[in-house]
């Protein structure tokens, strides 16, 4: 199999916080794969993310996609759209995601406007818009007629309108009731084995993550504890912070535990 | 056992600029004298603004009906001394955002003290240092000194159960306490609650999204809907072999961490509906899976099957208990 | 000044349809188009040309002839206030909308790039800032002469770190938001993620503080005309016909006074009610 993402030593202090999020984190994401990134609030799978996309700098280390480093925004003129189609990435909030004041016809049809001119725009909306499981009636709303499901299929369906070959999912459901988020991630799943797509998932919530990934990296502040096949972390997870987590879990014939004191 | 709690057909309806919008609409819940019971719905089901009601406190521009009965008095009926008494000695709420329930400029120790203002201060200071030490935080004594924004959430979360019990409550409202926290901190919350629950034998009434976490925490169940409570009874019952479609769409499409890996998720299709857009017939009847053309015209009756009450046509259909049957095997 | 989100942003079209029914904003509107109408038709209304002397009717008391009576040169007051209004609402006009231009500008800026470039046009807007707009417009007199042209720049500048101060508060926070940064991600070059998405989605904060500082422009150029450094005699101005008016005031005829000051107090409570109602309009849908 082939590495699609390489992470080397990715580091990200923030200077003014003194801070570090991320601490020397190497990992590979293989072609067609979904990797989740586990961990609790703070424990840096968000910036992690970030530094792959692009959207921060790392202070040190490097991000290689397709055998290429990746560069942080902003980019140069000439390779903008090449790094565009690389990787796209839906956010968590369905509210901010989108730009209130456009319609989804607009939202889509600038991207490709701006990314391949001759294409059929109208088609192309309409071709979207199913892909992620709204009609063509969808298409003049604006963000405010949407439910929080259907703003974040709209949100999937902007990152797909450059045919990318990798998503970032930044907590993509986890703002979701749990009726609509089973709807999204049957998506997400159709949509990769459809579309050969390299997901990125990045989660707090272990039974999202067993229902997507593929492996799992469980990350506590800002380091890799434990990477391995979700099956294989979940029925025997070897680092006591996996197991922790694992614990923590509500299900049938669950308990809450606590730990002797408190920390923090 | 008597109730401790009792609502009665409650029905609150907002006013808006088209008129009036129904929130919930005639809830009856009781809750035993130190007894849990979780209410379980998404967002918009009407299940917290049913817990406010509980404390008299009603959104604004809006009208409430119904009784609410506590220990055996009408809440509704209370005269103002009353029911400050009611609100401040007998019933404790705790939020999902403790920040914004707590004076970011006043000390821990001054908030927790602030209910007992009746005792001698050296007096006050022991008994909050001691409410802390209960829920598991040790140096209490250096706590009391700081200020909210210097606490984490989870332990900010402990100093609200610490204060909620100090005043020697009943009954405790928990509205999604751990919802912002992460899970190891959300396990050490409820751990935390659990006990000061059975040390001060308080009754809780506990709001969540999550029913996996309400089984596992109380001993009964109600499952919001559209302003409605759609199946309630034991919690063994209802959250291990569900009777209602909508509980049973809950726990289908809830990704499990044991047991076996479920190949697909069985959604709910579409998304969570508000009381007021429902029509005649059962609120659950446009997402149900089940449903045949008397759910959609008709409004559903809560019947008794089993333990449990259930609000449907056609629960005692095979299909339906076939469906809940599977999510069993699978769990 | 509280920061507008996206959230906020979201109620926009709601909000404007309620700030339509709103009966403040209505009547402030309302009082503005109607001066701005008799200023665009004062030849077609005004009873004289505005510059005529009649030295046989000086300082004349209202009457039928002269609906606001005559000045100390026999001026009608009804005809120069009408006249008056072009100026005195056009060179507030030019001041905030190159002030908007200018602070807008600044603000996107330094909020898009942050970092150093951020600090240092942070720092510049505090320290010019530091001076009343009036200092500036009376320097640009000394330097450039009296007119309009030289205060109207001066305050243009004055007035653009009072806009850029709230368009960078809000900016800063909007572009970190998902849908600006998923533009990015998308290739969009700055230019258009900035000038057109960002911009847009500001502009309910632009209008406000737009207005509002329309209001202080117009005192400020008014009070410039008042102490003789703005626009010069006989141009039928504001605030030159309060300053030309002192003397009659003290003579026992205030209509001059009345009139123009009259027309100034009316377009700045107007302006400022419209400006504070559209504020409290985009700070509040940013907490909703």
């Amino acid at each position: 199999m082939t590495a699609i993402i390489q992470a080397r030593k990715l580091t990200k202090r923030y200077e003014s916080a003194d801070l570090l999020a991320v601490d020397e984190l190497s990992f590979d994401v293989h072609q067609g794969e979904c990797l989740a990134v586990v961990g609790e609030s703070g424990s840096g799978k968000s910036t992690a993310a970030r530094m792959i996309a692009g959207l921060e700098a790392p202070t040190s280390g490097e991000v290689l996609v397709e055998g290429e480093a990746r560069p942080p925004v902003p980019w140069p003129r000439a390779r903008r759209r090449r790094l565009a189609r690389q990787i796209q990435m839906v956010y968590q909030d369905p509210i901010t995601s989108l730009d209130p004041l456009q319609t989804v016809q607009d939202t889509l049809g600038e991207i490709l406007a701006f990314h391949d001119a001759e294409a059929d725009r109208t088609a192309r909306v309409n071709e979207l818009l199913d892909r992620v499981g709204l009609g063509e009636r969808y298409r003049a709303r604006r963000p405010s007629d949407l439910s929080g499901g259907e703003r974040q299929r709209v949100a999937i369906a902007r990152a797909l309108a450059v045919n990318p070959k990798i998503l970032i999912l930044d907590e993509a459901v986890s703002a979701l009731d749990v009726s609509v988020q089973a709807q999204v991630l049957n998506l997400l799943a159709d949509l990769r084995a459809e579309l050969g797509l390299t997901y990125l998932f990045i989660s707090h919530d272990l039974g999202v993550v067993r229902q997507v990934a593929d492996r799992c990296l469980v990350m506590l502040g800002g380091r890799a504890v434990e990477t391995a096949d979700t099956e294989d972390l979940l029925s025997k997870p070897e680092h006591p912070y996996t197991k922790r987590l694992l614990e923590a879990v509500p299900g049938p014939g669950w308990r809450p535990a606590r730990r002797q004191a408190a920390v923090a | 056992m008597t109730s401790l709690l009792e609502i009665r057909d409650l029905a609150i309806d907002i006013k808006t600029a088209t008129g009036w919008r129904p929130l919930v609409h005639s809830l009856s819940l009781s809750l035993n004298r130190s007894g849990a019971l979780g209410l379980v719905g998404e967002s918009g089901s009407g299940k917290s603004v049913s817990t406010r009601a509980v404390m008299r406190l009603a959104p604004e521009h809006s009208r409430v009906n119904g009784t609410v009965v506590y220990d055996g008095e009408d809440v509704n009926t209370m005269n103002r001394g009353r029911l400050r008494e009611y609100r401040s000695r007998q019933v404790a709420m705790i939020h999902q955002d403790p920040r914004s329930h707590i004076n970011p400029l006043r000390t821990v120790g001054d908030f927790l003290t602030e209910g007992v203002r009746h005792l001698p201060r050296g007096e006050r200071r022991e008994l909050a240092v001691s409410a802390l030490a209960d829920v598991g935080i040790p140096d209490g004594r250096r706590r009391m000194d700081q200020y909210p924004h210097q606490l984490s959430g989870g332990l900010l979360q402990r100093v609200m159960i610490a204060a909620a019990v100090m005043t020697g409550p009943k009954l405790l409202l928990a509205d999604e306490p751990t919802t912002a926290l992460d899970v190891t901190t959300q396990s050490e919350v409820m751990a935390v609650l659990g006990e000061a629950r059975e040390q001060h034998e308080l009754a809780l009434l506990f709001i969540t999204h999550d029913l996996e976490l309400a089984a596992a925490v109380t001993d009964r169940l109600a499952v919001m809907y559209a302003g409605t409570i759609m199946e309630e009874g034991p919690t063994a019952a209802v959250s291990r072999a569900p009777q209602h479609p909508y509980t049973i769409g809950l726990l289908a499409s809830q990704p499990n961490v044991r047991g076996a890996r479920r190949e697909r998720l069985t959604p709910i299709p579409g998304r969570p509906t508000a009381a007021h857009e429902s029509g005649p017939g059962c609120p659950f009847a446009g997402r149900c899976l089940f449903a045949e053309d008397h759910c959609r015209t008709e409004r559903p009756a809560p019947r008794l099957l089993g333990e449990s009450l259930v609000r449907c046509h056609r629960a005692e259909d095979p299909e339906i208990r076939q469906a809940a049957a599977r999510i069993q095997e699978e769990s | 000044m509280s920061l507008i989100s996206v959230t906020g942003v979201r109620h926009v079209r709601g909000a404007a349809s309620s700030l339509r029914r709103d009966p403040v904003v209505a009547a402030a509107s309302g009082v503005l188009a109607v001066l701005v109408l008799l200023a665009l038709l004062a030849p077609v209304i005004a009873p004289y040309p505005p510059g005529r002397i009649d030295l046989y009717a000086i300082d004349q008391l209202p009457s039928s002839a002269h609906l606001f009576g005559t000045d100390s040169l026999g001026r009608d007051i009804f005809s120069r206030t009408l006249y008056g209004a072009r100026l005195s609402l056009l060179g507030p006009a030019l001041v905030t909308l190159a002030a908007s231009a200018l602070g807008g500008a600044t603000a996107l800026v330094a909020a898009w790039y942050g970092g150093r470039l951020e600090q240092a046009l942070l720092r510049a807007l505090d320290i010019l800032m530091a001076f009343p707009g009036l200092l500036y417009a009376v320097l640009a007199v000394v330097a450039f002469g009296t007119g309009l042209l030289a205060p109207a720049i001066a305050l243009s500048i004055a007035y653009a770190p009072y806009i850029a101060r709230v368009v960078h508060a809000v900016a800063a926070s909007e572009r970190r938001l998902p849908y600006i940064e998923s533009l990015q991600l998308l290739g969009f070059p700055p230019s258009r993620t900035i000038g057109v998405h960002l911009l847009r989605n500001l502009r309910t904060t632009i209008v406000a503080q737009t207005t509002i500082n329309f209001g202080y422009a117009l005192l400020d150029l008014a009070a410039l005309s008042f102490i003789g450094l703005g626009v010069q005699p006989p141009t039928a101005e504001w605030g030159l016909m309060v300053g030309d008016s002192s003397s009659a005031l003290l003579n026992g005829s205030p209509q001059e006074s009345i009139a123009a000051g009259g027309a100034i107090v009316l377009t700045v409570v107007a302006v400022n009610l419209l400006g504070e109602r559209l504020a409290a309009r985009a700070g509040r849908s940013s907490r909703s």
